[in-house]
């Protein structure tokens, strides 16, 4: 089903660490371990030397995500992504905060074979990231992304997110020409989400309205793609090979492997994941034992559909006769025939959980 | 067994007076029950019941209290089942009146007591709840004195909550209530006051023997069914089942014949012997009489055959329930069901729900209407659809209630004007006591059915409390209104309403549906329509977005989840034409009145 070639294999490593918490995330990260930072690396890389003594694939891709990996100082993220054994063509991504970066991290990165950078920028207007409760000022991502193109990352992401209290459509769209203007190879635009247990969970008066998270998606989608980046996930646009190699392992099913607190794996159908504080993931691994928390295994079926159901999300979509008559006719409007494929339209991307109940 | 040993009584009493702890205790002060095995509301067996604090079934029990034996008859607490608390009754000498010290006598309670009191029975009152810092037993006592002739000093003051006063109660019971009167040597007369069907034993009857004697293994004449069985056993319940060889008159207990049907086996049913009958039934019986029905649908129309089976399953249960294959163009294969009343109309859809699994949607409650035809023949309808067209409709009759309110007397002016919102005709109004009110109305029963219940205790704060049984049928002027979703009419929608009301009515359905209706993938219009003609619309504008915004590494499984559980919901969804509307749309809809 999957068209996962056996030789993609992604490695996450996760870092827990924030200066500060956003109102709206649910990841699982903390802002008062930093003493735990030299600790927490040499577990991971415990961890990683385990694994790889255990015969882990060659990895194709590298994703450093939190958290806040730049919170780290760069030799010791470098020293974690050197015991990962890694293709050469392989991509190797940091998650940046752009208020974090300088030009000697940077060259930091680069020598240990970083070669793409994700910046988180969630916003371009002051108000609106303080309704995000995020602090860093705008002007630090012209800056930071100055500074990546100065190094010589040529693939770097810059991540935005809609829907935001108090954000108009017209603050929206300031923020996509200005992530415009930077000329980035590749976008990803989140809708705001409410996560139980976050502080915007609470404020019930601030929940995004999903009417105007929809125009925003049209308005980020037409000045993406008129700017020549094409939509090739629900949430991600990229200029013709830059799309993220990491990700698409994860949405081909195919197998990847997390090196931290709250990181998930997948092999083979059996999902599990580690433990989600970093101080009990030190205390295991340091004991000898495995991190892991719990873990799932999916039956063929149930593999099967929610291959087509991630399927359904990217460009290629989902191959003709994955839906009855019936539902591609409920579903007129959201879903076209592309040569033998079905993908999805932009109405139908708004809508793909409605789109994906329909999958058989 | 020595008669003048026995005393029967049924406990009376309003919801939330305490009847169910009252129970409780005397089954630990007798020791009936191990205070080890005790545990709340032990009579009421239904999960439903334990949760909605209200009693359902009859229950009875047998427990010895100072060398006598005393039959506690427990009786169901709500006005849908009167039939019931009245065959209860039957079987009785007397009532321990229950009413909470902190608010008086209700008008149910009222009811059941001059119920009571046409019976002939004697009644012990208690003020119950008396450790509330609310109490005011003195007041209540002179109310009950007021209402019922009954002397304020006669009546006890208990907790039944900390067990005081119970003792001198059941003292009271032993003394005032009469020893049953009856005939050993008579032919055999037992009334069957309830009937609760068991899968391993069939039908469960509780019985009281008027005139002579029962005994396990005799032929038995079952009067109205007209059928004979076989005692297979008969016994007492203290509160564990205990077969015995033989009741005589005056006792309780209960009774398995072989049965599988509990309407061969009613309420008001005499049981006698075959061998030797008695010439006369006890008096009293009647066949419980619906009145109010909707249609239910399975949501997931192969589940048709197993609504029919279920339905049969639960009538062996509750005789009370009827049910008869219907179509919907909106909704497919169903039943039309009738129902006591709208409590029970729910209780029979959640416990189908519960115990037998199915998902359902409810039609729009309606009463039965008797409709004269420009020919002159006479139709009753008790769906809406099956109306004749206006054209043929010479009149249109429909059903009344009398109903009684008693009230503190500064809600009356809010009670009347809901009355009178509802087409009521106000008979009379009387004082209770300076601060109480009862007020009598005749009401169209459709009017009634219809979320009268829930405003009248929203109205109140919960003081209020009501009592109706029929009283004919008048003529009126009636439309039916139509319901269209996404420009089809949905027959199953309609119902039919006063032409004042049409309108208004029209109105109110479209907003509420727009609000319980879930947006869909496209525009829904809502509209409502007398004979073809519009009078009301809305619209449920299209979902625009239904997507997760991540889909990463720790994202897939949740994602799963989150879409396995919006697939469990929508087997919730009823689908009509492409719209997808919740099972409990129309509950919903005619409660959410404000």
């Amino acid at each position: 089903m999957t068209t996962s070639s056996v030789s993609e294999f992604g490695v996450y490593v996760h870092v827990p660490f924030c200066r500060h918490r956003c109102d709206y995330c649910a990841f699982a990260t903390f802002t008062d371990r930093d003493h735990l930072m030299e600790r927490y690396v040499s577990a991971l890389r415990l961890e990683v030397a385990r694994a790889v003594e255990a015969a882990m694939p060659t990895a194709t891709s590298i994703f450093v995500g939190g958290g806040t990996p730049t919170r780290l100082a760069p030799d010791l993220l470098a020293a974690v992504i050197a015991d990962i054994p890694r293709s050469s063509a392989a991509e190797v991504t940091v998650e940046c905060n752009p208020d974090d970066i300088t030009a000697e991290s940077l060259e930091v990165y680069r020598a240990a074979g970083v070669n793409r950078l994700s910046f988180g920028v969630q916003s371009m207007v002051g108000h609106v990231l303080a309704s995000l409760g995020r602090t860093h000022d705008p002007s630090n991502v012209e800056r930071a992304v100055e500074l990546a193109r100065r190094a010589g990352f040529d693939s770097f992401n810059l991540d935005i997110i809609y829907g935001a209290h108090g954000e108009s459509l017209d603050d929206w769209r300031t923020t996509v020409e200005r992530v415009i203007a930077l000329d980035p190879p590749h976008v990803s635009a989140y809708g705001l989400t409410v996560e139980a247990g976050t502080p915007l969970a609470d404020r019930p008066e601030q929940y995004p309205d999903d009417d105007v998270q929809a125009e925003m998606y049209e308005v980020v989608d037409d000045l993406l793609v008129a700017a020549g980046l094409a939509n090739y996930e629900v949430s991600n646009w990229a200029r013709p090979g830059h799309e993220c190699e990491h990700n698409r392992v994860y949405w081909k099913q195919g197998d990847y492997v997390g090196f931290g607190s709250a990181a998930h794996s997948h092999r083979s159908g059996r999902r599990w994941w580690n433990v989600r504080t970093p101080d009990r993931f030190c205390d295991l691994i340091e004991s000898g034992q495995s991190a892991e928390s719990s873990f799932e295994v999916l039956d063929h079926e149930q593999r099967r559909v929610e291959g087509l159901q991630l399927a359904i999300r990217m460009r290629d979509g989902v191959p003709a006769g994955s839906f009855s008559d019936h539902d591609l006719a409920v579903l007129d409007g959201l879903v076209v025939a592309d040569g033998d494929r079905l993908v999805l339209t932009r109405r139908g991307r708004l809508m793909a959980n409605e789109v994906s109940l329909r999958l058989a | 067994m020595d008669l003048s040993r026995i005393r029967n009584f049924s406990i009376i009493a309003h919801i939330d007076h305490g009847k169910s702890t009252l129970s409780d205790r005397i089954l630990e002060l007798t020791k009936a029950v191990d205070a080890r095995d005790m545990r709340e509301q032990y009579l009421d067996s239904m999960d439903l019941e334990r949760e909605r604090g209200i009693t359902i079934k009859a229950q009875n029990v047998r427990v010895e209290w100072k060398g006598h034996t005393l039959h506690l008859i427990d009786t169901p607490g709500h006005v849908d089942f009167g039939y019931e608390v009245s065959r209860s009754l039957a079987a009785c000498e007397g009532v321990i009146l229950v009413v909470d010290a902190a608010q008086g006598i209700e008008a149910q309670t009222l009811a059941n007591c001059y119920l009571a009191l046409e019976s002939d029975l004697e009644i012990v009152a208690a003020l119950n709840k008396i450790d509330l810092p609310a109490a005011d037993p003195d007041r209540y006592a002179m109310e009950i004195e007021t209402v019922l002739g009954i002397k304020a000093e006669d009546i006890l003051r208990i907790s039944a909550k900390t067990g005081q006063g119970v003792g001198d109660l059941l003292d009271a019971v032993c003394e005032r209530i009469p020893a049953p009167k009856g005939d050993p040597e008579a032919p055999l007369q037992a009334l069957i006051f309830d009937s609760q069907y068991d899968q391993y034993r069939g039908v469960v009857s509780s019985i009281r023997v008027m005139n002579g004697r029962i005994s396990s293994g005799s032929r038995l004449q079952f009067m109205q069914a007209n059928a004979q069985q076989e005692a297979i056993e008969i016994g007492v319940r203290r509160p564990a089942t205990t077969p015995v060889a033989e009741l005589g008159p005056g006792e309780v207990g209960y009774l398995i014949a072989g049965i599988k049907d509990v309407a061969e086996a009613r309420s008001g049913e005499t049981v006698t012997l075959a061998s030797r009958p008695a010439t006369e039934p006890l008096p009293g019986y009647r066949d419980p009489k619906p009145m109010v029905f909707c249609g239910l649908y399975p949501i997931d129309g192969d589940e048709f055959e197993n609504l029919r089976e279920s339905l049969q399953k639960l009538k062996l249960n509750d005789a009370s329930i009827t049910y008869e294959p219907e179509t919907s163009g909106a909704l497919g294969f169903g039943f039309r069901c009738g129902f006591l009343g709208l409590l029970h109309m729910e209780i029979v859809k959640e416990r189908l729900e519960r115990e037998f699994g199915l998902a359902l949607i409810a039609t729009a409650p309606s009463v039965e209407y008797r409709v004269t035809k420009t020919n002159g023949e006479m139709v009753k309808v008790d769906n809406p659809a099956d109306l004749p067209p206006a054209q043929n409709i010479e009149f249109i009759e429909e059903p009344y209630f009398r109903v009684s309110i008693i009230t503190p007397k500064e809600y009356t002016g809010t009670l009347m004007e809901l009355c009178q919102s509802r087409r009521g005709d106000l008979s009379k109004l009387e004082y209770l006591s300076p601060e109480r009110v009862e007020l009598h109305y005749k009401i169209p029963l459709a009017e009634v059915v219809v979320d009268f219940f829930d405003q009248m205790k929203s109205r109140t704060q919960g003081y209020a409390s009501l009592d109706y049984e029929l009283d004919g049928y008048q003529q009126s002027s009636l439309a039916k209104v139509d319901l269209l979703l996404n420009g089809i009419a949905a027959d199953a929608f309609s119902t039919i309403v006063h032409r004042d009301k049409a309108f208004d009515y029209g109105r109110r359905m479209c907003e509420k549906l727009k609000e319980l209706i879930p947006r869909q993938m496209f525009d829904v219009p809502i509209q409502a329509a007398i004979g073809g003609k519009v009078i009301a619309r809305e619209t449920v504008k299209a979902k625009r977005k239904d997507v997760l915004a991540k889909c990463y590494g720790g994202d897939i499984t949740r994602k799963r989840k989150l879409l396995e559980k919006q697939k469990e919901g929508k087997k919730k969804m009823k689908a009509i034409g492409r719209v997808e509307v919740p099972g409990d749309v129309f509950i919903s809809a005619l409660k959410l009145d404000d």
